[in-house]
């Protein structure tokens, strides 16, 4: 128990300081480093809360994939970021006050936070015990079952996505010669093939 | 001192207030702000998936997968946009995005 809360804390401290360091790093690819560790550690929190599977969800989508998007962009585009800096400062009296702000309502509201006696007894789908049913199963034997609508609409974002990302950066040059299937179909041998009628001992 | 819901809670309102205040100082860099936005669906996560385990109750870890997707999808649509904005204007300050209305 006494472990548990010790990793709680140096689970949350580092993913709070990275995440202050994405926010304040001067490099961009610092930024993508920090926001790498603290999807780490939120993914450490995870697996305290008993969560494994999105865990380790957490780690491949974030770490593998976005984060990796972030920092091939990062690195492709030739932008001067100290020029983008400037005005960090102007706006850092109105930022704070406003973040202040959030964090204390933010904390008010939940701080206080406890589940009515009634709630127990009508959850949707409650949590099997961990010694017959593993995380894994259990999200699965929900998610493809009741969820399963909810789960073919998040395929469908994706592949939205995926085909909207594809449109948007595929670019094509006007100098480079391409394959036109539809031409290369509609030839017939009247328009591919001339007969010509060439007088014996001429050249064409 | 044990480690209640809380704490979880307080932990990812944190995180939340991080990303809002990211999106407010980094005004001109778009890249940071769709950092931010990351940061700030990680917080949401957490609270899900802390009320999920604390309460007993699977669903809320279900919409953390949901959320995590639309997350996924949104960097990369944003991304995009910023790779072709790049090509067309040579820079990606915000403050050029203006001058493409009318």
């Amino acid at each position: 128990m006494i472990l548990s809360s010790l990793f709680f804390y140096l689970f949350s401290a580092v993913a709070i300081g990275a995440a202050v360091m994405v926010v304040g790093s001067r490099n961009p690819v610092h930024s993508v480093l920090f926001l790498i560790l603290a999807f780490f550690n939120a993914a450490g929190l995870f697996v305290l809360l008993g969560a494994e599977f999105l865990a380790m969800i957490l780690v491949v989508v974030y770490v593998g994939a976005v984060a990796v998007l972030f920092l091939f962009v990062v690195m492709m585009l030739d932008v001067d970021f100290t020029e983008l800096r400037e005005g960090f400062l102007d706006y850092l009296p109105i930022g704070g006050m406003i973040g202040v702000i959030l964090l204390v309502e933010l904390l008010a509201v939940l701080a206080g936070w406890v589940f009515a006696p009634e709630v127990a007894a009508t959850l949707p789908e409650p949590t099997p015990a961990i010694e017959t049913t593993s995380n894994t199963a259990a999200i699965g034997a929900v998610l493809y079952t009741r969820y399963i609508y909810f789960f073919q609409v998040a395929g469908l974002i994706l592949l939205v996505a995926m085909i909207g990302a594809i449109v948007l950066t595929l670019r094509h040059k006007a100098n480079v010669k391409r394959q036109s299937i539809a031409d290369q179909v509609a030839r017939t041998p009247a328009t591919a093939i001339e007969v010509r009628d060439v007088e014996s001992g001429q050249g064409i | 001192m044990a480690v209640g819901l809380s704490h979880y809670l307080a932990v990812a309102a944190i995180l939340f207030t991080i990303g809002v205040f990211g999106i407010f100082i980094n005004r001109k860099n778009v890249i940071i702000i769709l950092m931010s936005v990351e940061l700030l669906l990680l917080a949401v996560n957490i609270n899900l998936v802390a009320f999920s385990s604390f309460l007993g109750d699977l669903v809320g870890q279900i919409f953390a997968m949901l959320v995590l997707t639309v997350a996924a999808a949104e960097a990369s649509i944003g991304l995009a946009i910023l790779v072709v904005f790049y090509r067309n204007r040579g820079s990606i300050a915000v403050e050029d995005v203006n001058v493409m209305k009318g």
